[in-house]
């Protein structure tokens, strides 16, 4: 098969599964009940591209390969084609998209196998999985833009896949508003890419970007950025993301965790060469990072339903993506990208699951007659999971303890290298680093007490559902437990394809480092800036003990602190830290704070200045215009009185004056 | 085309249809008569759009009979034929003529011969606007679409539909009376100037006069004023928004999709290259309109409860983009002003469609009586949600790429101010997803309350029928609209050499560049200057 062929395929079979999903059963409704046909079809659409991207993963890259497919638009000298490109940094992200994917497309099967609209959800997500194709495969802006705002789309059309209940349309409006905000950034950094280069090709803006002005560089490197806030859930921007939660648990952890919010990280990789011409820009994308990495953790900490505890979470370790991209470890952002997807989607896969066992309980509770406070995402309801979710319990755990950082798991790789990273920069003579790196310390800290609080309020303790000696959740099917079992698996191991540093002393190298970033000659797709003064192995070695030694802590400090006060805990930390607590649990009133400087102000103007001033003003003047020629019309009518003496005075009179005026 | 009449078919074919239609017996008969025209229509001019010559998409093609309209002292004739620039405009005109016949099928209870008979006479007029290449001829089909539609709105319309119909009327009568006084004074000008002192109203012999820079600014503000009416620019769009919500169904269809459209192509095609420096000269001042359009537009959409209403100010709002798109001249911006045409037409159009079926099983309007309604009728909400984002501009659907091309060529014009106008107009990029989302939120999802909604019946085979093709165009514009653009790109091209050597010339009439000039003169010529004759288009 040519490359063209695969590349092909791999981005049009999970258009077609969409096509075939969404409209076929639309139409004709019987074929909705055959629930097993259309799952198959929609895992087969993801897997075979995984199979594809694999195949070419395995025969390697000699060079960068741009599959053109034809002219989509343009003007004049201006042209942008439908294109893609296949490198070894396209490669990996869509090995990621399409391997999670596909992973959850087969848990999908289980979780929704009682939905209704089984087929609907199938679509969305194979078309998800199109759109994100295109994002990350794009050879130019506008062909990833089209991905960029494509995923938007699904992930709007997912979080309100239950649409009957008023909350869940809002959140799909707002996530979809709030990424239009970042959309408008991006657009505007293309219409300056275009005046100046006149392509918006990605190597005609990676090699043109000289010619352009350290200020135009900025500019469209902070546009960027502002874009990249938005889809992937930073300070200011991230105000969608924990409301999206309320999409089915899949969705979740596809597109609110895995895949589509890292899309961020992945513009700024792609364009990495760019954004390090950029030096004041990259200090705001790390403190902006650093700083959401600890505002999203101490929410975390505070938050009850388990769904959202991981949102938070998922912006807290975004937010280390970016401290990474704004230090200019590029590499190591995709590497956490990486990383992460394996042990979050691990983790809202594990919750769906546990979601799901309370959901069967909620359900029997109800069949009994219980009319009380049930939440089946609350973990206040939840404890001693691990006895009836035994698959479940066991890969959350493990998941929690690579997000946690805990050595030899993925997260401690990728999440040390950061930190490594950050302190390399600082000490090559960027102070920012030092303080990005400080918050990345206490941040990992935070996340190993967070995410340990959450396995131990959900699998640990005593049951505290109402009737939890008679009623009792039980463990998913293997469609659901086989995925979750996978992705723990790859949460322990994954982190070896990007080794420290330290390990060149036994002969180990940095595969990801040098598949991206490039080795011997061979210049990968990803920048790394050039670092001249070179910390020592000693210290590299205390740091990396540094690491492990914050995230063991924490997982035994939280282990312990919950095992002795249980529920009790959440009031003991309250009681310490008083108004502070209640900021974190309100999220720092950010929503509150966009609704009253621009929700409100914007809609209530437009209620109620803009329409009654386009009613009573602007249409207003029009017909008192218009009456103003009425009363005209009726006066002349009055003129025409039908005496023909009259009109002969009337024309002397006019001709008089005309001569008057003519004279004077 | 060897049938010289073919361009003349097209156009009169739904007028004889409409006498014709009298014989009719039925009402039955008439709608299906109706029918059966506005599909020959169509298919009579698809070879339109397979005989064009692309690559010469800047010339007259199908053209052309050429005789005296008035008398033979006169250079007023008959001249029609179409251009990169008008062609997707027939096509639109022809393609929209049976949905409209379609749309109104169980809608149109009273009177449907009178009916149907304004709906053909109705497209005559907006096909010949589209074709005629002769101003005076241009006018009276411009005119000729106005009374079918008085009657369409002031008979078949809402409670308000008189108020609206008069309102309608007077305010496009009064522009487009001054434009008759531009386009009279016009073909004398250059029937002195040009053609031996014969008043003339032909196109080519207007656009080969170099008007006067005085004479420019406000014959300019004659003609722009009747088209902003039309399209409608703010603040004179309020005619608007009571024609929409009173017409029937088709008449909004037919106004959103063809007529708001007549405004625009007249900018294109009279103001800009007849009075270009006067256009260069009020481009601060229309840019800024444009974008007051774009961004009060959407913001007043969002306040209406009426989802037709909603619908006819976001009008407001995406034509804003198009004359942003016309008076940003360049390429790119004139380019996607053109497809933008043809992109709102359908989308806008589609809403339209959409609401009026909702109507049609509510006999309401208003959003809060709606809500949920995706369960009970997931067909029509797929096509909605569609269409509305469309109509937002998501990559991939037509809608963006209008959109793109006009920001991105405005952000590159020289004109003044116009980046500033352009990050402003891009703001409405936010605000389309806040107004039709908002729409979409309110009616189509959270819990299905009422009774009524729930029973109401999803889309019937004639509704596919309408919805079908133009999801289909939404879709293939949206990924494919290359194959469209090409037919504007080179009339656009050649409009942009025109107005630049118009300009260029003025500027010599300029008494303190004269002197400059002079001083040029003494140094030896780097190129010899073209002249005027051999560049401009003949007929």
């Amino acid at each position: 098969m040519s490359t063209d062929l695969i590349v092909q395929l791999i981005i049009l079979l999970p258009l077609a599964g969409a096509a075939f999903l969404g409209l076929i059963p639309l139409f004709a409704r019987g074929i909705r009940a055959y629930k097993g046909f259309l799952g198959a079809v929609g895992v087969l659409m993801v897997a075979i591209p995984f199979g594809l991207t694999a195949f070419l993963f395995a025969q390697g890259v000699d060079s960068v390969y741009v599959a053109t497919l034809y002219t989509w638009l343009g003007a004049g000298d201006f042209s942008v084609s439908i294109a893609y490109r296949v490198d070894e940094l396209s490669i990996i992200m869509t090995l990621v998209v399409t391997g999670v994917g596909a992973l959850i497309h087969v848990y999908a099967v289980g979780y929704m196998a009682e939905d209704r609209s089984f087929w609907k959800f199938f679509a969305y997500l194979n078309l998800f999985i199109f759109m994100m194709l295109n994002l990350v495969l794009a050879d130019n802006l506008l062909v990833m833009f089209l991905g960029w705002e494509g995923v938007g789309l699904c992930s709007y059309l997912l979080i309100g896949f239950w649409y009957e209940e008023r909350k869940n349309s809002a959140a799909a409006s707002k996530a979809f508003i709030v990424n239009r905000v970042g959309d408008f950034a991006f657009l505007l950094a293309m219409f300056i890419l275009v005046k100046q280069l006149g392509s918006l090709d990605f190597d005609s803006v990676l090699t043109g970007a000289e010619a352009m002005s350290e200020g135009t560089i900025a500019t469209v490197v902070l546009l960027l950025f502002v874009g990249a806030t938005g889809k992937s859930a930073q300070i200011p921007l991230f105000i969608w993301l924990p409301d999206a939660m309320a999409g089915p648990t899949p969705v979740s952890a596809l597109i609110h965790a895995a895949t589509m919010v890292t899309s961020g990280l992945y513009l700024l990789a792609r364009l990495s060469s760019l954004v390090l011409m950029a030096p004041g820009v990259m200090t705001l994308i790390a403190v902006i990072g650093a700083v959401t990495a600890l505002v999203a953790a101490t929410i975390a900490l505070t938050q009850r339903d388990i769904k959202r505890v991981l949102a938070y979470s998922t912006v807290s370790q975004l937010g280390f993506m970016f401290m990474a991209a704004g230090v200019g470890a590029f590499f190591v952002a995709v590497f956490h990208v990486v990383t992460h997807a394996f042990f979050k989607a691990c983790l809202f896969l594990g919750s769906g699951s546990v979601i799901h066992g309370m959901h069967h309980v909620e359900h029997d509770l109800r069949h009994k007659g219980y009319e009380g406070p049930f939440d089946a995402q609350d973990m206040h309801y939840m404890g001693g999971l691990k006895k009836y979710l035994p698959v479940t319990r066991w890969t959350y755990l493990i998941a929690t303890l690579a997000i946690a950082g805990i050595p030899l798991s993925a997260g401690f790789f990728s999440k040390d290298e950061i930190l490594f990273k950050a302190f390399e920069y600082g000490y090559d003579g960027n102070p920012y680093a030092w303080f990005v790196w400080g918050v990345g310390i206490v941040t990992a800290l935070l996340t190993a007490f967070y995410m340990t609080r959450s396995y131990m309020l959900t699998f640990e303790g005593k049951a505290r559902w109402p009737m939890q000696d008679q009623l009792h959740p039980h463990e998913s099917p293997r469609t659901m437990t086989w995925p979750l079992m996978i992705l723990a698996g790859l949460s322990v191991v994954g982190g070896f394809i990007g080794l420290p540093k330290v390990a060149k002393e036994i002969g180990l190298s940095n595969w990801i480092h040098d598949y991206l970033v490039g080795h011997e000659g061979h210049l990968g797709p990803v920048a790394e800036p050039e670092i001249h003064a070179h910390v020592s192995v000693m210290v590299e070695i205390g740091l990396i003990l540094l690491g492990a030694g914050i995230a063991v802590v924490g997982v035994i400090w939280a282990w312990r602190f919950f095992a002795r006060y249980e529920l009790g805990g959440d009031q003991v930390i309250q009681n310490r830290f008083g108004a502070l607590y209640r900021w974190w649990q309100s999220s720092y009133y950010w929503d509150r704070f966009y609704d009253r400087t621009l929700v409100r102000p914007v809609i209530g103007g437009a209620e109620k200045a803009f329409a009654p001033f386009d009613q009573h003003i602007v249409d207003g003047l029009v017909n008192a215009a218009g009456r103003v020629a009425m009363v005209f019309g009726w006066l002349f009518g009055r003129l025409q009185t039908g005496v023909v003496q009259n009109y002969a005075l009337a024309i002397v009179f006019g001709t008089v004056l005309i001569i008057a005026l003519i004279l004077l | 085309m060897e049938f010289a009449h073919f361009l003349t078919a097209i156009i009169f074919l739904p007028l004889i249809g409409a006498l014709l239609m009298l014989l009719a017996p039925t009402d039955r008969a008439v709608r299906l008569f109706a029918l059966i025209v506005t599909i020959a229509t169509f298919l009579l001019s698809l070879p339109l759009w397979f005989g064009f010559d692309v690559a010469a998409g800047a010339e007259l093609q199908f053209s052309v009979v050429d005789f005296p309209l008035i008398s033979e002292t006169l250079d007023v004739r008959y001249l029609v034929g179409v251009d990169g620039f008008s062609l997707l405009l027939v096509l639109l005109t022809t393609f929209l003529g049976p949905i409209v016949v379609l749309c109104s099928w169980s809608y149109i209870k009273e009177s449907s011969k009178g009916y149907y008979t304004l709906l053909l006479i109705l497209q005559t007029g907006m096909t010949g606007v589209f074709c005629a290449f002769d101003v005076l001829l241009f006018y009276i089909f411009f005119e000729l679409t106005l009374i079918p539609m008085y009657f369409l709105i002031g008979i078949w319309g809402g409670e308000r539909r008189i108020y609206a119909a008069i309102k309608f009327v007077i305010y496009t009568m009064v522009g487009s009376l001054l434009m008759l006084v531009a386009i009279l004074y016009l073909g004398y000008a250059a029937g002195n100037a040009v053609n031996g002192g014969v008043f003339t109203t032909n196109y080519f012999k207007l656009l080969s006069f170099d008007v006067p820079l005085g004479m420019q600014s406000w014959l300019f503000v004659l003609f722009a004023f009747a088209f902003a009416i039309k399209v409608p620019v703010f603040p004179f769009h309020t005619w608007l928004p009571d024609a929409h919500v009173q017409a029937p169904t088709g008449g909004s269809v037919i106004l959103a999709g063809v007529l708001l459209k007549m405004g625009t192509y007249g900018l294109v095609r009279f103001c800009l290259p007849f009075f270009p420096s006067a256009s260069a000269s009020h481009t601060v001042l229309i840019g800024i309109l444009a974008v007051i359009g774009i961004v009060y537009g959407a913001l007043v959409s969002r306040a209406q409860s009426d989802a037709k209403k909603l619908v006819a100010y976001s009008s407001v709002s995406h034509l804003g983009f198009v004359v942003l798109g016309i008076f940003a001249v360049t390429l790119e911006s004139i380019q996607g002003a053109m497809i933008q045409m043809i992109n709102h037409g359908i989308s806008t159009g589609a809403l339209f469609l959409i609401v009026g079926m909702l109507y049609e099983r509510r006999h309401t309007r208003l959003m809060a009586d709606y809500g949920g309604i995706a369960k009970s009728v997931p067909v029509l909400t797929f096509f909605m949600v569609l269409t509305a984002l469309a109509s937002a501009g998501l990559p991939g659907l037509n809608g963006f790429v209008g959109e793109f091309l006009i920001l991105v060529g405005a952000f590159s014009s020289d004109a003044p101010g116009m980046q500033v106008l352009t990050v402003i107009a891009t703001l409405g990029v936010i605000l389309a997803a806040v107004y039709l989302l908002w729409m979409l939120s309110r009616m189509f999802f959270g819990p299905l309350t009422s009774e009524s909604n729930r029973k109401m019946p999803d889309l019937n085979v004639r509704e596919l029928v309408i919805l079908a093709p133009m999801a289909l165009l939404m879709i293939l514009l949206g990924l494919m609209p290359q194959p469209f653009l090409k037919v504007s790109e080179p009339a656009a091209a050649r409009l942009l050499e025109v107005i630049e050597q118009k300009r260029a010339y003025a500027e010599i009439d300029d008494p303190q560049l004269q002197r400059r000039l002079e001083l040029m003169e003494r140094m030896p010529p780097s190129s010899t200057t073209p002249s005027a004759d051999e560049s401009l288009p003949q007929p």
